[in-house]
């Protein structure tokens, strides 16, 4: 059998640029939402999450309506640009990285809150900027759960179906994803292909919860067999 | 030296309303829990932002509502001691010292050098905190604070979650180390004793407001006021009120030959346990308490009795007497206590 690997490529490079896009964003979001006043938070943390709770097709028609080159966004971006999204990979890094953002920034956010604030307020007194405490004193301490949220982005990122396939299309070798082919080779009535690539994703799965849990549980030495 | 705090804080169930004013270089705050300190060193650190008020030490303002001025907390120079010394868990023992130092490398290098041997840390710089003891900790946050050099540092009940052997060797351990420090202290504790040996000005705070203030060791005499008593361990407390030969204490059913200070509305009167004497004093103004219906409890190396003063008393009056001085079942119950005119507090309310 002669496999297109082109779907496992397309996968891999836009689940890596969805989760570097996602990885800022979601810790960006979540230390905003962090020092936010609670009813500022409640309503921001509500939008941020949204993409995680709702259908991927309910996104996806999110993303139509506002790339569509017939609309000012999308058709600012095509005019100055000359970006396409909708029908390019473009558009599969996009889908990819809307519907996995909630995951990075949920993760980092609840890393951030396991914090002991008064952390935070020690570095302040000892005169350290508030950017030297983010990067010497937050995120070393939140490692752990910043990175378990940056593996599952990853994974749910290179996963997706739904939004991708109404924002980017199924176009071989181009947006077709690893998701996209399975669907796509079941409907042909092709299920050596399929369970082929079944296979491929079941392995990849599995080794990326390895890394996740081999990552959190240097941190989990203390907690004790129920 | 000197600090001036005026702060309003409005946190809807609790409000904190205090204003002081000192030139001491230890100062104590002392209070229950829940009565505002750790708000009040927070607001003096900057992690805390008052509604309105004013904050000035050794002349430079911190904070002002009015001016509109409010430090940031990396300005302030301000070291703050928590209660769980808030080390940096990913940094080592080193770099939790250097965290707040700025310039060049080598000379960052000298001064945590420096500061790491004035503080007995030698061998453990390369250790991260959750490989340290508690008073190793407490070591290092304290040269953590003091290598920036703070103009004023502030101790958050640092002793409060130590068991009691460790706590009596960390205060000595605290108090030598702070012995060279130039600038102000000031400690926050809910334990007389620590706050007794710590400062020499004393800020009494009850449920958001001042409560008193003055030099420790007359303010423990000398308390005043129902709540500095109590705060400051005062045992015996009971309310009086004017009668024709002096006052009457209820609950004691008690005459006290007692005539107030003029200008002082007494509201009740305190005793310590400790100051009860089983011997008739020089002075003929001593006072005279009958000893009616004790109860006996044996601590390690004292007994506590409470006895009532009247048949018709309905409190107790406690006193507590060295196990040198009398011994249950060897020496006799004494029909009377003594004590000195001077060690019956008058107190408003």
């Amino acid at each position: 059998m002669n496999l297109d690997w082109s779907p496992l490529i397309i996968s891999l490079k836009t689940g890596a640029v969805a989760t570097v896009l996602a990885f800022f964003g979601g810790i960006y979001a979540a230390r905003k939402v962090v020092r936010a006043k609670p009813g500022i938070k409640a309503v921001m943390d509500g939008i941020l999450t949204l993409p995680m709770v709702l259908p991927p097709t309910v996104a996806g028609f999110f993303l139509l309506l506002l790339f569509s080159t017939r609309r000012p966004v999308g058709a600012c971006l095509y005019d100055t640009f000359n970006i396409k999204v909708i029908q390019s990979w473009a558009g599969c890094v996009i889908a990819a990285t809307v519907i996995a953002f909630p995951l990075m920034y949920r993760n980092a956010r609840a890393a951030f809150e396991q914090i002991d604030v008064n952390l935070i307020y020690a570095a302040r007194t000892l005169g350290m900027s508030e950017w030297k405490i983010f990067w010497k004193v937050v995120m070393p301490t939140a490692g752990p759960g910043v990175a378990a949220g940056t593996i599952l982005t990853f994974a749910r990122a290179m996963g997706e179906y739904g939004a991708t396939s109404m924002l980017a299309g199924n176009i071989p070798g181009k947006t077709g994803t690893i998701s996209q082919k399975i669907a796509m080779v079941i409907q042909d009535g092709d299920y050596l292909t399929a369970g082929v690539w079944v296979g491929i994703v079941v392995a990849l799965a599995f080794g990326i919860v390895c890394v996740m849990n081999l990552i959190i549980g240097k941190q989990m030495k203390h907690v004790k067999r129920w | 030296m000197s600090i001036e705090v005026l702060i309003k804080k409005d946190l809807g169930a609790f409000k904190l309303n205090i204003a002081f004013q000192s030139d001491s270089r230890r100062i104590g705050i002392l209070g229950a829990s829940g009565c505002g300190k750790s708000l009040t060193l927070k607001s003096i650190a900057g992690i805390e932002r008052p509604d309105e008020g004013r904050i000035v030490v050794n002349g430079k303002t911190l904070f002002d509502s009015l001016e509109r001025m409010n430090l940031k907390p990396q300005l302030r120079k301000v070291g703050y001691l928590f209660q769980n010394y808030a080390l940096f868990p990913t940094m080592t023992v080193e770099q939790n010292i250097a965290a707040g130092l700025t310039g060049k490398r080598g000379e960052i290098m000298q001064r945590v050098g420096g500061i790491v041997e004035q503080f007995h840390l030698n061998g453990l710089e390369k250790r991260l905190p959750g490989e340290l003891s508690g008073g190793q900790q407490q070591r290092v946050a304290l040269a953590r604070m003091l290598v920036c050099e703070p103009e004023v540092i502030l101790l958050d009940e640092p002793f409060s979650a130590l068991d009691v052997y460790l706590r009596d060797q960390m205060q000595r351990n605290l108090m030598e180390m702070l012995e060279t420090y130039p600038g102000i202290v000031i400690l926050v504790s809910h334990n007389r004793d620590e706050v007794y040996r710590m400062s020499e000005e004393m800020i009494v705070l009850k449920q958001g407001r001042l409560a008193g203030q003055g030099n420790t060791k007359w303010l423990f005499d000398e308390p005043g006021n129902i709540t500095i008593a109590r705060l400051t361990g005062c045992k015996n407390i009971a309310k009086v009120r004017p009668v024709d030969f002096g006052i009457y204490a209820e609950e004691w059913d008690m005459v006290l030959p007692i005539q107030g200070k003029a200008g002082m509305d007494i509201q009740a009167v305190a005793i310590r346990a400790h100051q009860f004497s089983m011997h008739k004093a020089e002075d003929k103004e001593g006072l005279v308490f009958s000893v009616l219906e004790p109860v006996v409890t044996e601590d390690l190396f004292e007994y506590n009795i409470s006895f009532k003063t009247s048949i018709h008393a309905s409190g107790r009056v406690d006193w507590k007497v060295s196990k040198d001085a009398w011994q249950y079942g060897r020496d006799k119950m004494p029909e009377r206590l003594y004590l000195k005119k001077s060690d019956l507090h008058l107190l408003t309310e």
